[in-house]
């Protein structure tokens, strides 16, 4: 099925993907001069010991559990309107486990010992727990899908094993962002992240952040394709949107009461960080104020039915939605257990262009194998649909 | 599987350099090399260390410059990235929220020495994916710098900041070279290893030797007449941040 799907696109994207070539090459020779100095020439510190880097990758762990929202209504509720994207979730899946390998890899200091955690497993690392979820899921969602798919570019039923993957799947995306949140929240001495919250968070933020992403991706395609996923999906799935992100919301506002209402010091420290700065270190409280205003425009349209319905409305609730959650899961969470170190002093943090460049690149490449496996999806569906098998 | 590589390959390249400048005699390193203990190891069931701050003077960093340069530690020109293994901090920045505006002015001004805790419940242990930190059976939290993947979990999982990560080639700015401990990659953490290599062949740790006016103690804490249990029972003393478990075994007489 690949050869018809590269036959059948225009030079409009064989221009897109030649930009993103370029943006994967500007990552790469980033990531060149970071293998050759070392990790010095990132904005990480001996205080501030984890970055952008395992931001980002905490971030897109959540965007491909998010699979399972499109995936577990379709399966287990006959919700049948999914039936056109569940595939279209599970490559925004495969994709982003990608995306998280390379953020870890790339934050390695010493990238080549890579396989040491296979030659020495240690079930007492979550670190551990977290390669083998991540690629079994990985592997889940890409024969789940491929099947799929080729399923429907055969005519033939696609065999029954695939069945009982994808309902192992579906408590696997559960586990990645669990396992994930459990890197952070099971360690002692770093009180903003040491909260049982941190997992359900995670999965909260995840279910919205995702289906706000398949909207706008949705929207993408029947503008840019002609696929259509259908007015009745993106309805549904800009409700999902609504509660994960009410429930996301709700859950930082605990977060602030057990703060500031314990008044425990070392409760408030990270978020009186991010809002009004601590100590004279103030390098985030711009982007948390963009956050907060981007998460009560998300939810003020989100909550609103007519602008929900409405599809540029909900456009700009979906991409506030996606920005705001990459702003909190994507670099300020990792950076708040920081603050204060263990002194009690603030050391402040800031990527580097280099570090900004690598992570450009990761995106890059993460655009560039999505615009492949969906240019294949919807040849399939446009000759499935016409009647060519 | 319990005794890697890398160790092994450790010792030869640190026995070669050390037989290199004739400091331990060739028998000495063939029984080393072959994994039998040297005749003078100092052995114990649970190592641990007494620091008396009331000794420590300000500004005082002795403890610290022996150690550095007996392990090859750098000045990394960058204070953010530096490596460090024992340095001088005030008493609010080793005991945070322990403290109040009107505490002994003189106790203030003290340098208290702050180092890996080589905790009985080493969270960094825990963490670490691939076992390049460990625990061995008498409490040294060791690091092998050959397995470190650089992940710096264990850097987050230490709530002491003990723990160094060496962002950029360490050894240009290492001011003396000691040929008979290794020196480090880029890319790995490191931290105090209570002086494994001098407990070794018979040695006390070398920020004890060196201090001056004799503040640090070094034991073992299951033998009731080690001069750390002594000092223990005389004395009231503090571990940092005992309320999370990790059971630090770095006392100070305050």
């Amino acid at each position: 099925m690949l050869e018809h799907a590269w036959n059948e696109t225009g030079p409009r994207f064989k221009a897109w993907l030649a930009a993103l070539l370029l943006l994967i090459g500007i990552g790469g020779f980033c990531y060149s001069i970071q293998l050759g100095t070392g990790l010095g020439v990132t904005g990480m510190s001996r205080d501030v010991s984890w970055g952008l880097y395992i931001g980002q990758f905490t971030f897109f762990v959540g965007v491909a559990a998010s699979a399972v929202m499109v995936v577990l209504p379709y399966y287990l509720h006959d919700v049948k309107v999914f039936g056109r994207i569940t595939v279209v979730g599970e490559f925004l899946a495969v994709t982003a486990v990608i995306m998280c390998i390379l953020f870890i890899l790339v934050d390695l200091g010493m990238p080549s010992r890579l396989l040491n955690i296979m030659l020495y497993p240690s079930p007492g690392s979550v670190l551990f727990w977290d390669m083998v979820v991540l690629n079994g899921y990985f592997f889940l969602n890409l024969l789940t899908g491929w099947k799929v798919l080729e399923a429907e570019y055969t005519g033939i039923k696609a065999p029954d094993w695939v069945k009982p993957l994808i309902y192992i799947a579906i408590p696997w995306a559960f586990s990645i962002h669990t396992v994930t949140a459990f890197i952070y929240s099971g360690i002692p001495g770093r009180d903003f992240w040491l909260t049982a919250l941190t997992a359900p968070k995670f999965l909260a933020s995840a279910f919205a952040t995702g289906p706000a992403l398949l909207i706008l991706i949705s929207l993408a395609l029947r503008r840019f394709t002609g696929f259509d996923a259908g007015q009745e999906a993106v309805r549904r799935l800009s409700i999902i949107v609504t509660y994960a992100m009410s429930i996301t919301v709700f859950m930082i506002l605990a977060e602030f009461f057990t703060a500031f209402y314990s008044q425990v010091p070392s409760h408030m420290y990270a978020l009186k960080y991010f809002f009004v700065g601590l100590y004279g270190g103030n390098s985030f409280v711009l982007i948390s104020w963009i956050f907060a205003t981007l998460c009560l425009l998300a939810l003020i349209l989100l909550l609103n039915p007519k602008t929900r319905g409405d599809e540029t409305w909900l456009t700009v609730a979906c991409a506030s939605t996606f920005i705001a959650l990459a702003i909190e899961k994507g670099i300020s969470f990792t950076v708040g257990g920081f603050i204060t170190n263990p002194f009690g002093r603030v050391t402040e943090y800031w990527p580097t262009a280099v570090e900004v460049g690598i992570v450009v690149g990761i995106w890059a490449l993460g655009a560039f194998l999505l615009s492949l496996f969906y240019s294949l999806f919807v040849t399939v569906k446009r000759r499935s649909e016409r009647g060519i098998a | 599987m319990k005794k890697p590589l890398s160790i092994s390959r450790r010792t030869l390249l640190k026995a070669t350099g050390a037989a290199a400048l004739g400091i331990i005699p060739a028998g000495t390193l063939l029984v080393r090399a072959a994994g039998k203990p040297h005749p003078k190891a100092l052995q114990a069931k649970n190592w641990a260390m007494v620091i008396n701050a009331k000794l420590c003077p300000p500004g005082c960093r002795i403890c610290q410059e022996a150690c550095h340069k007996v392990h090859n530690v750098p000045n990394m020109p960058d204070p953010k990235q530096d490596v460090k293994w024992i340095w001088p901090e005030s008493y609010n920045s080793a005991f945070p929220y322990e403290t109040h505006p009107y505490t002994d002015q003189a106790n203030e001004k003290r340098a208290y020495p702050v180092l890996c805790n080589h905790c009985e419940n080493p969270s960094c242990v825990r963490v670490c994916p691939t076992k390049a930190t460990f625990q061995r059976p008498d409490g040294v939290v060791m690091m092998d710098y050959h397995r470190c993947i650089g992940c710096r979990f264990c850097m987050a999982a230490c709530p002491y900041g003990a723990r160094s990560f060496n962002f950029k080639d360490p050894r240009p700015h290492i001011p003396q070279l000691n040929p008979a401990y290794p020196t480090r990659t880029p890319g790995v953490v490191e931290k105090c290893n209570f002086c494994d290599e001098r407990l070794a062949v018979g040695q006390m740790p070398a920020c004890m030797e060196a201090c001056p006016a004799k503040a640090i103690l070094f034991g073992d804490l299951n033998d009731p007449a080690s001069p750390v249990r002594q000092a223990l029972a005389s004395n009231v003393t503090l571990q940092r941040k005992t309320k999370l478990g990790t059971r630090p075994k770095v006392f100070y007489i305050v």
